[in-house]
């Protein structure tokens, strides 16, 4: 689903990725760790399209970055810590123009559908400026969702839930992953990770420092591996 | 609370998109029609501009300390002084939505040409540019007891907008994503858009001193001229600024 | 690091001695004006930067549209130098030509066309040093900075001829097109050569600035590069 080969990323005269390989198949949930600052918002970005490689090759649903960017736009659902949702509008509204922007046909049906999976029916027609940042985050996968992925990236969406709306994204994040969506999520919480992901993947200095399965992973304990990745 | 976890299947029929070329003016309109939506809740940019618009009015008025006969010559250039520095308003404010909380990033996501964002937001800006004009005219027709409702200083006006937002639209574009942001929109766009300011103060003053739309030709001419050149280059160059 | 081409090095010499023969030229051997007297003789060099800044002017643009096609970054460092070059000549120009308006004139400044397109030209290099002051990812400075130049480069042209629809006091050199313009003159066979001469030998300058410029841009590349490798 996603292949990444010898992928660099330079800012000006400063690499910042250094030769990434990235391989998930499809249906895939790879929690991607590592420290502040190996990279993993600037490697998310560039599966999101949103920034381009220096060198190497990206590969989404067979569509290759940055050339077929638009193709593999339309089959990628991204969250990241800020909402990109608008304060002004309600929820419903916001979902109306992002499905407009996806060109979805039959949008009402859609929007109440993904509202229902997000549990935020009962406030579709509150602004969003209202809602608490755990319901902005729902609402965010709710957008993320609307036009049916195939692959979704999330970077930190746990960043500044606290417990309740923590649980709540953990519900929403296994629907989307029960339904047969790849996903790749980076995240500092190892213990959530642990619970969803069926991959570990550790990016340090740049470059993919060890993978693991969650199969593995079942006798040695995540932290250890983390740390002996690290280390590594 | 409970989350839904009935839908186990990709509903892939309700989410189903249109393949057409029509996409394009689709996204269009919907970011025009988000900007108009959020705009007539909030009512943020719209006040400031008009506020900051009247403010600028009385200021030229002490400023210029002018008597009856003089205020005639000026007026065109009164106005369009107006308009320039209130538009540097709308502009930054429109643009630094999009930054502020990520939604550039939503709209770069979009499967659609980046293009499609740029129309957009040119549209809703002159949305915004021309219904604050359509106020302070009258307010300046009745304090300075002058008519400014004629056909062609509104068109004069119309088109000198369209110039306006289209390069300024690209423009906030840009200083947006700089450090120094907001401050730097109206040091990079009055010099490039004078041109316009010229030609529609000339056209403008023509027009309110009676003179016909044959006199003014070439102002006019300079003012399409202008748009077109502008508007062109701005939606080729428009993806470059935003990709990283 | 190379040391300074040989080439150069006889550049750097024959612009000074081109420049200082220029100024012989103007100051000595060139004919008194009839109307305006010596103060006529600065018209020299103020043509001659005016025509540097120019020729500056032509550059940036169409190296705009180079590295946005090419997307080398070689190009950036060659439009910097060419806007640099550019600013210095342009404020040369305007400050001769007020030195020439105010005896000729008596006025510090006409708001003739090509004198107000000068300030409005240096004014968008400026607004150029502060755009890209404004960004630290090297790649993003060198594209927005295209493409302000790019929008400055076709919007001046534009005014300068905007400005042409009003009356001009600029003084129309080679046999008065403009029946209105005042202050005329018409130039002598000596005038002519020494005016000739004054343009080549800035022509000269112009390139000597110019890849001196380039060099020291290659040489501040190559310094961000060490204090990388230092701190690494």
């Amino acid at each position: 689903m996603i292949t990444v080969k010898k992928l660099v990323k330079r800012f000006g005269l400063k690499a910042v990725l250094r030769g990434v390989d990235f391989d998930v198949q499809p249906g895939e949930f790879v929690a991607l760790l590592g420290p502040n600052g190996a990279g993993k918002t600037t490697f998310l970005r560039i599966l999101a399209s949103l920034s381009r490689p220096s060198l190497g090759e990206v590969s989404i649903a067979g569509y290759k970055l940055p050339g077929e960017a638009a193709q593999v736009r339309a089959r990628l659902g991204v969250v990241s810590h800020l909402p990109l949702l608008y304060g002004d509008l309600t929820a419903e509204e916001n979902l109306r123009f992002y499905a407009r922007m996806y060109g979805i046909l039959d949008y009402e049906t859609r929007i109440t559908e993904v509202l229902d999976m997000v549990g935020l029916a009962p406030r579709r027609r509150d602004l969003v400026r209202t809602y608490s940042r755990g319901m902005q985050q729902r609402l965010a996968i709710g957008r993320a969702v609307l036009h049916d992925p195939d692959v979704m990236l999330f970077d930190e969406p746990y960043t500044g839930l606290d417990q309740d709306a923590s649980s709540m994204l953990d519900d929403v994040l296994k629907t989307v992953a029960a339904q047969g969506r790849t996903v790749v999520m980076t995240s500092h919480d190892l213990a959530r990770a642990e619970e969803l992901a069926t991959r570990f993947d550790i990016l340090s200095r740049g470059v993919i420092a060890a993978s693991a399965t969650s199969r593995q992973l079942k006798r040695s304990n995540l932290l250890t591996f983390y740390k002996q990745a690290l280390a590594g | 609370m409970t989350i839904k976890t009935s839908i186990t299947n990709r509903v892939s029929k309700t989410a189903e998109r249109s393949q057409s070329s029509g996409n394009f003016f689709r996204a269009v309109f919907a970011v025009f029609w988000k900007d108009v939506q959020a705009e007539y809740r909030s009512r943020e940019l719209f006040s400031a501009m008009l506020v900051f618009s009247l403010l600028i009015i009385i200021i030229f008025n002490f400023a210029l300390e002018l008597d009856i006969k003089t205020r005639q010559s000026v007026t065109a250039g009164v106005l369009w002084a107006t308009f320039a520095f209130a538009g540097t308003l709308g502009l930054n404010r429109s643009m630094a939505i999009e930054k502020d909380r990520g939604c550039l990033d939503g709209l770069l996501l979009a499967p659609v040409d980046r293009s499609a964002i740029y129309f957009g937001k040119v549209l809703s800006n002159l949305a915004f540019m021309l219904i604050v004009e359509a106020i302070v005219l009258p307010i300046y027709s009745v304090l300075y007891n002058v008519n400014l409702f004629q056909s062609g200083l509104l068109f004069v006006i119309l088109l000198g907008s369209i110039g306006y937002t289209a390069v300024g639209t690209l423009l906030a574009t840009m200083s947006i994503q700089t450090r120094t942001r907001d401050i730097l929109l109206p040091i990079l766009l009055f010099p490039v858009v004078i041109p316009v300011l010229l030609a529609a103060v000339k056209a403008s003053g023509g027009f309110l001193e009676g003179e016909s739309f044959s006199d003014l030709s070439s102002s006019i001419n300079l003012l399409i001229g202008y748009d077109i050149i502008f508007i062109a280059t701005s939606f080729m160059v428009f993806d470059s600024i935003v990709e990283e | 690091m190379k040391s300074k081409p040989l080439a150069l090095k006889i550049l750097d010499a024959v612009a000074v001695i081109l420049l200082l023969v220029a100024a012989y030229l103007a100051i000595f051997v060139a004919p008194t004006e009839r109307v305006m007297g010596d103060v006529q003789r600065v018209f020299y060099f103020h043509v001659g930067t005016a025509w540097v800044a120019l020729i500056g002017f032509v550059f940036t643009a169409c190296l705009s549209v180079i590295y946005l096609v090419t997307r080398n970054l070689k190009w950036d460092r060659i439009q910097v130098a060419a806007v640099e070059v550019s600013v210095v000549f342009f404020l040369i120009t305007i400050i001769l030509g007020s030195i020439w308006a105010r005896p000729a004139w008596n006025t510090w400044w006409t708001w003739d066309p090509r004198l107000t397109t000068a300030a409005i030209t240096e004014l968008i290099y400026i607004a150029y040093f502060m755009l890209r002051q404004g960004i630290d990812d090297p790649d993003r400075r060198a594209r927005f900075g295209a493409v302000y130049a790019l929008i400055g480069g076709l919007s001046a042209p534009i005014t300068f001829f905007a400005i042409r629809l009003f009356r001009t006091i600029h003084p129309v050199v080679i046999a008065g097109t403009n029946a209105e313009a005042e202050g005329t003159f018409s130039m002598t066979a000596d005038m002519r050569s020494a005016f000739f001469f004054a343009l080549f030998a800035f022509t000269v300058i112009f390139i000597d600035l110019f890849w001196n410029r380039i060099r020291l841009g290659e040489t501040q590349d190559i310094v961000e590069q060490l204090k990388l490798k230092v701190t690494m």
